[in-house]
C-alpha cells in the first residue's frame, strides 16, 4: 500500500478536481448530494492514480496475465470487428435491433449516428491534419440553415438540399481557410472559436432571413421515390446509411497518399513541407471536407426536426464533438465512434444529472489528458 | 554543368548577419562540402536554399531558374532535397511510410481517386511502395522497412533521413551533418553511401565537421565563418589556408 500512499502524495493536486466539482455542484444540489458527487469523483481519481503508479496494474497483471496482452486482445477485437464478415454482421445487427426498440431508443441511436459523422469529420481536421477547430458547429449550422431556408422559401427538395448544404458549408470553409490557414496553429483555433460565436449571433439577429431566436419551422421532410420519411425509424436508417458511407470514405482517404500527408503534417509540419507536401493546400482540403460533412449532418438535422433555431448550435456542441474525437483517440476511426457513442449514450443514461454534463466532460477531459493522452483507443506513438 | 548558383545570398536576423553575401556554385554530380565553426551560418544557408527562410538579399538560381522566395514544397518538387541537422523524421510512421511521404510531390491521386480506388490509383500506390523499398535497400535499411522510425538507432535514423530525401527524386541533395553521432564504422558506410548517391547523378552539398570525411569525399570545400565565405577551393588548398586555420583553431594556435 505504500506505493498507493506515494501516488496520493505525488498526484495530490488531482484531488482538487473532485473538490472543485463538489463546490461547484453544491449551490444546485445541496450539500449532501454535492458531497456524494465529490466522494465518487475522488474515488475515481484515486483509482486512476493507483492505476498509473502500478498498484492496480500489477493486480491486473496477475489477474489477466499482463495488461499488454489485454491491449493486444483489444486491438484484435477491433481488427475482428472491422473485418468484412463481422462488419457485415455488425451492420445487420444495427439494421435489425431498432425494430425491437421504442421510438425513444431509435431517436437516441439517430442522435448517436449524427455525432459519429460529425466527429469523424472533425477528426480529419484535429486528428489527421493536427489543427484545433473550436468552431466546428458553425458549419453544421450553415448546412442546417441552408436547407431550412432553401426548402421553406424556394421549395428545394431534400437531396439537392443536402448537396447545397454541403456545398455552402464547404465554400464557407474554403473562404475562411484561405485567409486563416496560413497563420500559426493557435490563431486558427482562436479564429474558429470566434467564427462559431459569430455564426450563432448572426443566426440570432438576422431575423428577416433566419427567423432570429424563433428559428425556422415547418421544414419539409425528405422523400425517397415517393415515400416521405417521417418516423424515427426512417431517420434512423437514413443516418445509418450516412454513417456507413462516412466510415467507408474516411477509411479510404486516410489510407491514401492524402491521408499519409495529413499525418506527416501533424507529426512535423516543417519536415512535411520540406519533403514536397503543400501543407497549406492539404490543411485546407481537410478543413473543407470536414465542413462539408458537417453541412450534410446539418441538413439531416433540419429535415429530421423540421425546425431549426440558434439554440442548437452553441459553443457547447463544438466542445462536445471535440471531446468525442479526443476521448476516443485522435485518428482512430473505431475510437472516435466509441467516443461519440459514450458521450451521447452516457448522458441519456444519467438523465437526472443533465445539468452537470459540462462539469463531467471537463473532468473526463482533464483525466484523459493526464492518464491517457492518446485517447481510449488511439495507438499514440506506435511501439 | 551548373546546377545551383547563389549570388550575394544574405540572411539577417535583426542585427545578426547569419549569412552574408555568399556566392556559391554547384555543378552536376559534384560533392561540395560546407565547413565552418558552430554558428557560422551553414544551416541557415540550407534553410535559404530550400525556401524555409526568405533570404534578406541575393538570388538563388537552380537549373537556370530563379527560385528565390519560392515555397519549400515547390523547391522540393523542382529537385532540391535535404536532411535536417536535428533529425526530423515522422517518428510514429514506419520507415517505408517515411519514404513514401517523400513521393507525395511525384504522385497525383486526389480525393475522388482515393475514394473510388481506381486501378490507376492502386497502381500508383503499389509503385510508391516498390520505390520506397528500393530506396531503403539502397541505403541499407530494407530489413527495417516495417520498423517505426522513432525506434531506430541514431545512425539508422540519419540514413532514413537520407532515404526520405532521395524519395523526392532530387537532382541536388543537401546533407546537414549526416555523420553527427555516428561511430567510425557507420561514418565509413555513410561516406560510401554519399559517393554512391553522387554516382547516381545527384549533386551533393554536405555540411560536416569530421575533417577526414570532408577531405576524403569533397570535390570542393567552402568555408563559412560568421556568415561570410572566407575560403573556397580543393580540399588540399583548404587544409593549408591560413584564414581557415585561424577561424577553426584561433589565431595563436600552432600548426599541426
Ligand atoms: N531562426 C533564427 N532566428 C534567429 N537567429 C537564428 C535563427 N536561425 C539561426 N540563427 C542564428 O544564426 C547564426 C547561424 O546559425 P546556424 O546557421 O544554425 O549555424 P551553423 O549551422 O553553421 O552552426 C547563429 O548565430 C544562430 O543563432
Ligand atoms: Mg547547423
Amino acid at each position: 500500500m505504500s506505493s498507493l500512499r506515494q501516488a496520493i502524495k505525488r498526484h495530490g493536486s488531482f484531488f482538487l478536481v473532485p473538490l472543485w466539482a463538489g463546490i461547484l455542484c453544491a449551490p444546485f444540489t445541496g450539500i449532501a448530494a454535492a458531497t456524494r458527487i465529490a466522494l465518487v469523483l475522488a474515488a475515481g481519481v484515486l483509482l486512476a492514480a493507483a492505476l498509473r503508479t502500478g498498484t492496480i496494474t500489477r493486480l491486473a497483471h496477475t489477474l489477466f496475465s499482463g495488461s499488454a496482452r489485454m491491449q493486444g486482445a483489444g486491438r484484435r477485437l477491433v481488427a475482428l470487428l472491422a473485418a468484412p464478415p463481422s462488419a457485415f454482421l455488425f451492420l445487420a445487427a444495427l439494421c435489425v435491433i431498432p425494430l425491437f426498440q421504442n421510438d425513444y431508443y431509435r431517436d437516441v441511436l439517430t442522435l448517436t449516428g449524427m455525432y459519429v459523422v460529425l466527429a469523424l469529420g472533425l477528426n480529419l481536421v484535429v486528428g489527421q491534419a493536427g489543427l484545433l477547430n473550436l468552431g466546428y458547429v458553425a458549419f453544421y449550422a450553415v448546412g442546417a440553415y441552408t436547407y431550412a431556408i432553401s426548402s421553406t422559401r424556394f421549395g428545394l427538395p431534400f437531396w439537392p438540399g443536402m448537396a447545397a448544404g454541403a456545398a455552402v458549408a464547404a465554400l464557407a470553409a474554403l473562404l475562411i481557410g484561405l485567409s486563416t490557414l496560413k497563420l500559426r496553429g493557435d490563431y486558427f483555433a482562436i479564429v474558429t472559436l470566434g467564427l462559431g460565436e459569430i455564426t450563432r449571433i448572426v443566426l440570432n439577429n438576422w431575423d428577416s432571413v433566419t427567423g432570429g431566436p424563433n428559428g425556422i419551422s415547418r421544414i419539409p421532410r425528405p422523400s425517397l421515390a415517393g415515400y416521405v420519411l417521417k418516423t424515427p425509424l426512417d431517420f434512423y436508417y437514413l443516418i445509418l446509411l450516412m454513417v456507413v458511407i462516412t466510415v467507408f470514405a474516411m477509411r479510404r482517404i486516410i489510407a491514401s497518399r492524402i491521408g499519409r500527408a495529413w499525418i506527416a503534417i501533424r507529426e512535423d509540419e516543417v519536415a512535411a513541407e520540406a519533403m514536397g507536401i503543400n501543407t497549406f493546400k492539404l490543411k485546407l482540403l481537410a478543413f473543407v471536407i470536414a465542413s462539408a460533412l458537417a453541412g450534410c449532418v446539418g441538413v439531416f438535422f433540419a429535415a429530421k426536426m423540421a425546425f431549426v433555431s440558434p439554440e442548437s448550435f452553441t459553443f457547447f456542441e463544438s466542445v462536445l464533438i471535440l471531446c468525442m474525437v479526443v476521448l476516443g483517440g485522435m485518428g482512430s476511426i473505431p475510437g472516435i465512434i466509441l467516443g461519440a457513442v459514450l458521450l451521447v449514450m452516457l448522458p441519456e443514461i444519467f438523465r437526472d444529472f443533465q445539468d452537470y454534463r459540462m462539469i463531467g466532460f471537463g473532468i473526463a477531459l482533464v483525466l484523459m489528458m493526464i492518464f491517457r493522452p492518446q485517447g481510449l483507443m488511439g495507438a499514440g506513438k506506435r511501439q | 554543368m551548373l546546377l545551383l548558383e547563389t549570388k550575394n545570398l544574405s540572411k539577417h536576423f535583426g542585427g545578426l548577419k547569419a549569412v552574408e553575401a555568399v556566392d556559391m556554385r554547384v555543378e552536376r554530380e559534384r560533392i561540395v562540402s560546407v565547413i565552418g565553426p558552430n554558428g557560422a551560418g551553414k544551416t541557415t544557408f540550407f534553410n535559404c536554399v530550400t525556401g524555409i527562410y526568405q533570404p534578406t538579399q541575393g538570388t538563388i538560381r537552380f537549373q537556370d531558374r530563379d527560385v528565390t522566395g519560392m515555397a519549400p514544397h515547390d523547391i522540393t518538387a523542382l529537385g532540391i532535397a535535404r536532411t535536417f541537422q536535428n533529425i526530423r523524421l515522422f517518428g510514429g510512421m514506419t520507415c517505408r511510410e517515411n519514404v513514401m511521404i517523400a513521393a507525395h510531390c511525384r504522385t497525383k491521386a486526389g480525393v475522388f481517386g482515393a475514394l473510388a480506388r481506381t486501378s490507376r490509383v492502386r497502381n500508383e500506390e503499389r509503385d510508391m511502395v516498390y520505390r520506397a523499398v528500393d530506396i531503403l535497400r539502397f541505403v541499407g535499411l530494407d530489413e527495417k522497412q516495417e520498423g517505426i522510425a522513432a525506434n531506430l538507432s541514431y545512425g539508422d535514423q540519419r540514413r532514413l533521413e537520407i532515404a526520405r530525401a532521395l524519395g523526392t527524386e532530387p537532382h541536388l541533395l543537401l546533407l546537414d551533418e549526416p555523420a553527427a553521432g555516428m561511430n567510425p564504422l557507420e561514418t565509413q558506410l555513410l561516406m560510401d553511401l554519399i559517393r554512391k548517391i553522387r554516382d547516381n547523378g545527384v549533386a551533393i552539398i554536405l555540411i560536416e565537421h569530421d575533417m577526414k570525411v570532408v577531405m576524403g569525399i569533397s570535390d570542393r570545400v567552402v568555408v563559412l565563418d560568421h556568415g561570410v565565405k572566407i575560403a573556397e577551393g580543393h580540399p588540399r588548398e583548404i587544409r593549408e589556408d591560413t584564414a581557415v586555420i585561424e577561424a577553426y583553431l584561433g589565431k595563436d594556435h600552432p600548426h599541426h
